[in-house]
């Protein structure tokens, strides 16, 4: 028997349909690998008993030939999902011991369908960060070696909680592209408000999507910026991530924002030929001082797509270089107010104290990390007033000339746009901590122009780095158009191969 | 129409007159079944926290839906007040910690509400209105009840009311007096009431102001103004508006300036208080909630509303005028009420018949409304029917009965023979008043008999021929046509 956690979901999926492995079986397999794989600090929980029996349901539905498209397949899920009953925090020390009495759409939808549900997964702290530095919990460490480090000098790093050295999975969702990567599980939920999904796919070479805002609910996520945030899938080919989110989208009468389009079959698109597409290539994604490995591997992903019948053509995004300072600004702010709730009064984090002023100063000052209190406070002051129209205001109207060029490329005839994912390989925890944040939040440099304007962003590895370090490519669609970016990714993903870390040293 | 002398509405002060400038923003709990963004219920009086949504709590992760039927009724409040309906209007975030606000902000509308300006006509008497102008309605979320009382340690918070629907309806500072504003803040009840967006229940707390007040010499510009928050009713308002606009002339008068300033109106002391100044002042850091999209109304939707709308209080009061002949008095007493203008009409047109529709008035403003007050219920709820109340006037019209037996018939039917039929009754209970001549002249001379003296007296005092009918009429048991013995009296005295 080959081992159980070496398939992807959809070999999963065929296998357990054709009875020839059981979910019981393929569950243990991963909740064997997740204890054995605790030295990565991915799971903030595990909900082993759980998981069983909804495995043996599962088996008892397959047995009959029922169930649904993911029956028996176990997966994780980010700690930002509301989960019934179990673990809920998004790794915020605030929400100690929140378990809800809810569970979210997404999740919901993931169990309708089916799914075993493993654990919930570490992640940046409200999903602020981008390494997993972030989480009250933890760092996470990425299962792909630092170059030139032995398995035995990881395995050292690794029992430090600082694991400092190890790599960063990226983030907001490390525990979820760590684990994913690591066999920890088939596939895993994510989120992303400025590229939580595309860079920890990129980081640890697998796939992610950021489907277009509104083709998930979000009701039952732990909100960090409304207008911004997006569930979607981690997983390690294209395809998975592509049956994934076909279960996890769809409309949701509790979220105003979710969209009431039917959900199409997203699998289908995986493979279909992507002869005659016109790819736009921008020029403002390539930054003066760019690491050259990045852009050789976006002229490769380009001539792949072109080698595939494509058409590449370059465009122009003239407001991309003002994203950036954009996006942080509206994400802070939205998450000063969302956060708000979060004051000791109902649940989480009660810190003694003589009145309720100083409730809320004890307990929010406590309860929240440095980089979560860094984001409040400038969210605080560019809503201030005074200053609401030289920051809020602006960065708004920066959002609507983001959306408007990517509007005018697709109205010229592009189908889908190509650009690099991150502007490096993975970087070592511990590296960022004492750099200035801004350094940390040029990570998102590529994708948060994609949250800013709503539209689908795929990620999927492209090759790999001269350290031997994974690096990915994004694909950017039209609005609602994710199946074009699943043909166009599982075009790169069979001309770039699959990425796979070295074996388990951590184990 | 006459306007009253702009004078007499001047506060006088040591110094010369003052003018006092009132603006009014006042709080209407939307009637509706659930809350504004999520299904909790809005029934008053629940136990603490027993109807409250993972929304209202303000959970990890909930998220709001817009209610309907709230914004339905936010419509056709704008339509009552003849304001401009705004077709896309959008929803903000007003930030503040507070244990009885879960999400640390309310959601409301600020840049964008939901209706415009309009006007509503404000009746002072029967023959003087004004006009004051609405500057804008929106809607916005009732927050919680922080519960002081419960413990001599801690503070507990009751979120029934978090999240219940509110419209703010501001007016423009067109108010000149306590008087007008306590006016005003009557009509719209009026009118919120006639259409059931907000049942006006100020005891409750269903209907509350935030009084803006200024004073200024007649002419000047407009002066600093003060907002008192949350009066709960127009007794206290009128009394608010008083005592500020005698404190800010006080300390203009003495050389001082006014500081803009939230205050809060004590009736117990008589006086307003700072609650905060200016530099106090909240920062709301008002924004989009980008939790929901802007609210798209179209026009049939909003024409449909306006086709069901009730005939509203000021169309009813010139009809009554019109096809009752009621005075403008009679008829706005009557139409204050949707129920009592509703009762009126149908006593009035009882049975197909017309009959005397200022006797029905009276009747109704009388003793009716009498009882109605007694026992704190409305007219149409003090236990006599309409068509009741339309046989004992025809009773009356008929000569069956006098006015004086239908006031003890109407004490009958709204106590121990309540629900009986008026007419029967007065068979039952032999109360058809006696109109046979003989009958009446026999009464007549036994009493003159029986006074000689008092009879003499009478030719030269004609005013004591009263006391004659009343002893005439005590003898017949009060069933004696008044009108017939005075008449017969009259004669026999040689009057």
């Amino acid at each position: 028997m080959t081992d159980l956690t070496s398939l992807t979901l959809a070999e999963a999926r065929d296998q357990l349909k054709s009875r020839a492995i059981s979910s019981r079986d393929l569950t243990t397999a991963h909740l064997d690998a997740i204890e054995r794989g605790k030295g990565l600090n991915a799971y903030v929980t595990v909900t082993a008993e759980k998981a069983l029996s909804m495995a043996e349901a599962s088996d008892a539905r397959l047995a009959k030939g029922e169930g649904g498209p993911l029956q028996g397949l176990p997966i994780g899920i980010k700690d930002l999902y509301a989960t019934e009953g179990v673990h809920t925090q998004a790794c915020s020390h605030i929400l100690d011991g929140f378990k809800p009495t809810y569970e979210s759409t997404v999740t919901a939808n993931l169990w309708r369908d089916g799914a075993v549900m493993l654990g919930k997964l570490n992640m940046d702290e409200f999903a602020m960060g981008s390494s997993n530095e972030t989480s009250f919990y933890g760092p996470v460490a990425s299962p792909w070696l630092p170059p030139n480090w032995s398995r035995e000098q990881a395995r050292a790093a690794l029992a430090d909680a600082g694991k400092r050295g190890l790599l960063a999975p990226g983030g907001s969702s490390g525990g979820s592209s760590a684990a994913v990567a690591a066999h920890l599980c088939l596939a895993a939920t994510a989120s992303d408000t400025g590229g939580s999904i595309r860079q920890p796919a990129a980081f640890t070479g697998i796939v992610g999507i950021k489907p277009t805002y509104g083709r998930c609910s979000r009701w039952g996520m732990v909100a960090f910026a409304s207008s911004l945030d997006q569930a979607g899938p981690l997983a390690r080919t294209v395809r998975d991530a592509a049956i994934m989110l076909r279960s996890m989208a769809g409309p949701d009468p509790k979220d105003s924002t979710c969209s009431t389009e039917p959900v199409p079959d997203y699998e289908a698109a995986v493979g279909r030929s992507v002869k005659g597409l016109t790819i736009g290539v921008p020029k403002e994604y390539r930054l003066d001082g760019m690491n050259p490995e990045i852009e050789t591997l976006w002229a490769k992903g380009a001539e792949w797509l072109r080698a595939a019948g494509a058409n590449i053509v370059e465009v122009s995004l003239p407001h991309t270089r003002h994203a950036l300072p954009a996006y942080y600004i509206v994400a802070p702010a939205e998450a000063s107010s969302n956060l708000a709730r979060y004051d000791g009064v109902r649940y989480g984090l009660r810190e003694p104290s003589a009145d309720i002023v100083d409730l809320y100063e004890k307990t929010r000052a406590r309860g929240f990390g440095a980089e979560v209190r860094r984001r409040l406070m400038i969210g605080t002051y560019v809503l201030s007033a005074g200053y609401y129209d030289a920051y809020y205001l602006r960065a708004q109207k920066i959002r609507t000339l983001i959306k408007r060029d990517f509007e005018v490329a697709f109205q010229n005839g592009v189908d889908a746009i190509l650009t690099p994912a991150t502007p490096s390989a993975a970087f070592a925890i511990g590296e960022k901590v004492s750099a200035d944040p801004v350094e940390m939040y040029l990570n998102d440099v590529f994708t948060v122009t994609v949250n800013m304007a709503g539209l689908p962003g795929l990620v999927t590895p492209a090759g790999l780095s001269a350290d031997g370090l994974p690096l990915g490519l994004q694909l950017i669609g039209r609005p609602f158009d994710e199946e074009t970016l699943f043909a166009l990714g599982e075009t790169i993903e069979q001309a770039a191969g699959r990425l796979t870390p070295p074996e388990p040293w951590w184990a | 129409m006459t306007t009253a002398p702009a004078s007499a509405k001047l506060l006088k002060g040591a110094t010369g007159d003052w003018e006092v400038v009132i603006g009014l923003e006042v709080h209407a709990q939307v009637t509706s079944r659930a809350k504004l963004f999520s299904g909790a219920s809005t029934e008053f009086g629940g136990e603490p926290n027993a109807h409250v949504s993972m929304v209202d709590a303000a959970m990890p992760g909930m998220l709001p839906v817009i209610n309907r039927e709230c914004v339905a009724q936010a419509v056709r409040t704008g339509l009552a007040l003849k304001a401009k309906i705004n077709k896309r209007s959008t929803f903000d975030r007003k930030n503040y910690f507070y244990p009885d606000l879960p999400q640390g902000y309310q959601i409301s509308q600020y840049k964008s509400p939901i209706v415009g300006e309009g006007e509503i006509q404000v009746d002072l008497t029967p023959d003087y209105s004004i006009r004051v102008g609405i500057e804008r309605l929106h809607l916005e979320q009732d927050a919680g009840k922080s519960l002081h009382d419960q413990s001599p340690t801690m503070s507990f918070v009751d979120l029934n009311r978090s999240g219940v629907a509110l419209m703010e309806i501001v007016s423009k500072p067109d108010l000149r007096s306590a008087d007008e504003a306590k006016a005003y803040v009557g009509k719209l009840r009026t009118i919120l009431r006639y259409i059931g967006s907000c049942d006006g229940d100020m005891e409750k707390g269903n209907l509350r102001a935030d009084v803006n007040v200024s004073v200024r010499r007649p002419g000047e510009p407009l002066g600093t103004r003060c907002e008192i928050k949350n009066v709960n009713s127009i007794r206290f308002i009128g009394q608010a508006i008083e005592t500020e606009a005698r404190r800010q002339i006080e300390i203009v008068e003495d050389g001082g300036t006014i500081e803009q300033e939230t205050r809060l109106f004590d009736p117990a002391r008589g006086e307003t208080r700072s609650m905060r100044s200016k530099e106090e002042a909240h920062d709301y850091r008002y924004f989009p909630d980008p939790d929901l999209l802007p609210l798209e109304l179209d026009a049939e939707w909003i024409d449909a509303l306006a086709a069901y709308l009730p005939e509203l209080p000021d169309a009813k009061k010139a009809r009554f005028m019109s096809d009752y002949g009621l005075s403008a008095y009679d008829a706005s007493v009557v139409v204050a009420e949707r129920e009592t203008a509703d009762f009126f009409e149908s006593a009035v047109n009882h049975g197909g018949a017309k009959r005397d529709a200022k006797a029905v008035a009276n009747w109704l403003m009388g003793d009716l409304s009498a009882q109605a007050n007694a026992h704190g219920v409305s007219v149409s709820d003090a236990g006599l029917t309409a068509a009741s109340l339309a046989t004992l006037v025809d009773l009356i019209g008929e000569g069956v009965i006098s006015g004086k037996i239908a006031k003890d018939l109407l004490a009958m039917l709204l106590g121990g023979d309540r629900g009986a039929d008026p007419r029967a009754l007065v068979e039952t209970r032999g109360l058809r008043q006696v109109t046979d001549t003989g009958a009446i002249d026999a009464a007549v001379d036994a009493v003159i008999a029986a006074n000689p003296e008092k009879a003499e007296q009478a030719k030269a005092k004609p005013g004591m021929l009263g006391w004659f009918v009343g002893q005439v009429m005590k003898a017949t048991g009060g069933k004696a046509n008044p009108q017939a013995v005075s008449d017969t009296l009259k004669r026999r005295l040689e009057l």
